[in-house]
């Protein structure tokens, strides 16, 4: 009883889990599929929870060869760090 | 020269033009000249937000086209002097819109303001992509419900690749504006909360407008909502973005979760 009335209310986290699976199949094949452009958000996302960064610190490069392509990043941390981002939810 | 922001969803009825009207006076309101325009060709509605609509004589298309000078069609607000309005055409439909014609706008609102948001039409189509296509900065609006952030992430994808930026292989600063929130709903578990939609769509958070009657009463009023009740706080999470997207680095709390205890997350410099 008390559970069904939980299950009822509770459809956020299915939600979530949901749209993670979506998003990465429709990114991988349509829409998002600048790789470079993503990586450079997502990593300045991580970034940006513990310290702060300028959004144009974040150099995402790709070199694309023969048989392998490299992947340079390059992030310019301030050497005064800002305050950890307390990113308790 | 301009700060172009186009303010995009892809999915309808998230509060775009709420959005553009009250991001646009809220950044007016410090002094900084603005142009708000409409790209909502055939469903203009912007000009009915901001009070405007019995003053329109010219659109974004009769500039477009030639047939009207640029300052013929913006439309002074009476309130804020430094907030200008180009409204859409009500009638005539978006293939009137040219991409030559749009560049030159553009380029010529550019010289002019201090900032130039663009209210983009729903949908992923031309419309859309036009009114981004010259963006320095992109405001995506999400409400916490799994299409509005599956629309958002669509729209991301484009910025990265349809942009005159993107082309350039520069970066259009993208920011996630998060509206009709419900703090109750999100509490119980009902709604997508905002770590969620931050961590799907990896962008930075530029503020979170909870779900408010005064909304509603305002877009009745013909204000938008940062003049109709600036204490109110769907005005007040408004303003703080606006201060956000000009760079400062300002504290987001996310409105009550839990009674009595504020969940807090710092913003990051935006833009
Ligand atoms: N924070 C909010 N609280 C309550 N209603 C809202 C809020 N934001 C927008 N709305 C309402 O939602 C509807 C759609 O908003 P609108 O700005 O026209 O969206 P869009 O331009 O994305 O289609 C309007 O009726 C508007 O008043
Ligand atoms: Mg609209």
């Amino acid at each position: 009883m008390m559970w069904s009335w939980f299950k009822r209310r509770n459809s956020a986290p299915v939600a979530r889990e949901r749209l993670q699976i979506l998003l990465a199949h429709e990114r991988s094949t349509l829409g998002r599929s600048n790789l470079v452009s993503v990586l450079q958000d997502e990593i300045l996302a991580v970034i940006s929870r513990h310290v702060f960064v300028d959004p144009d610190a974040v150099q995402v490069k790709m070199d694309r060869g023969a048989k392998i392509s490299t992947l340079e990043i390059e992030i310019e941390i301030p050497n005064m760090v800002g305050p950890p981002l307390a990113m308790t939810y | 020269m301009a700060n172009v922001v186009v303010v995009t969803s892809g999915k309808g009825g998230v509060g775009k033009t709420t959005t553009t009207a009250a991001l646009g006076t809220a950044l007016a309101q410090s002094g900084q000249t603005v142009a708000v325009v409409d790209f909502d060709v055939g469903l203009r509605n912007l000009d009915l937000v901001m009070g405007a609509e019995r003053r329109v004589v010219f659109d974004l298309i009769n500039v477009v086209q030639g047939a009207a000078k640029l300052q013929q069609a913006l439309i002074r607000d009476k309130r804020v002097e430094t907030l200008w309005l180009l409204p859409a055409s009500q009638t005539r439909d978006k293939d009137a819109l040219t991409d030559e014609g749009v560049a030159r706008v553009i380029d010529e609102l550019r010289q002019r303001f201090d900032w130039v948001l663009c209210d983009s039409p729903a949908g992923i189509e031309r419309g859309a992509q036009l009114a981004m296509r010259h963006a320095d900065a992109a405001v995506i609006v999400t409400n916490p419900e799994v299409s509005s952030v599956r629309d958002s992430d669509r729209i991301i994808g484009l910025l990265d690749a349809k942009t005159e930026r993107a082309e350039r292989g520069e970066r259009i600063a993208k920011h996630i504006l998060v509206t009709r929130f419900d703090p109750a709903r999100a509490s119980r578990g009902e709604m997508l909360g905002i770590a969620d939609i931050v961590e799907i769509l990896s962008l930075p958070l530029l503020g979170i407008i909870p779900e408010s009657q005064e909304v509603l009463r305002a877009s009745n009023l013909g204000t938008p909502v940062v003049l109709s009740d600036p204490a109110s706080a769907p005005a007040r999470a408004y303003t703080e973005a606006a201060r956000r997207l000009e760079g400062e680095d300002l504290e987001i709390v996310i409105p009550a979760e839990k009674r009595g205890l504020f969940t807090k997350l710092f913003g990051r410099r935006a833009a």
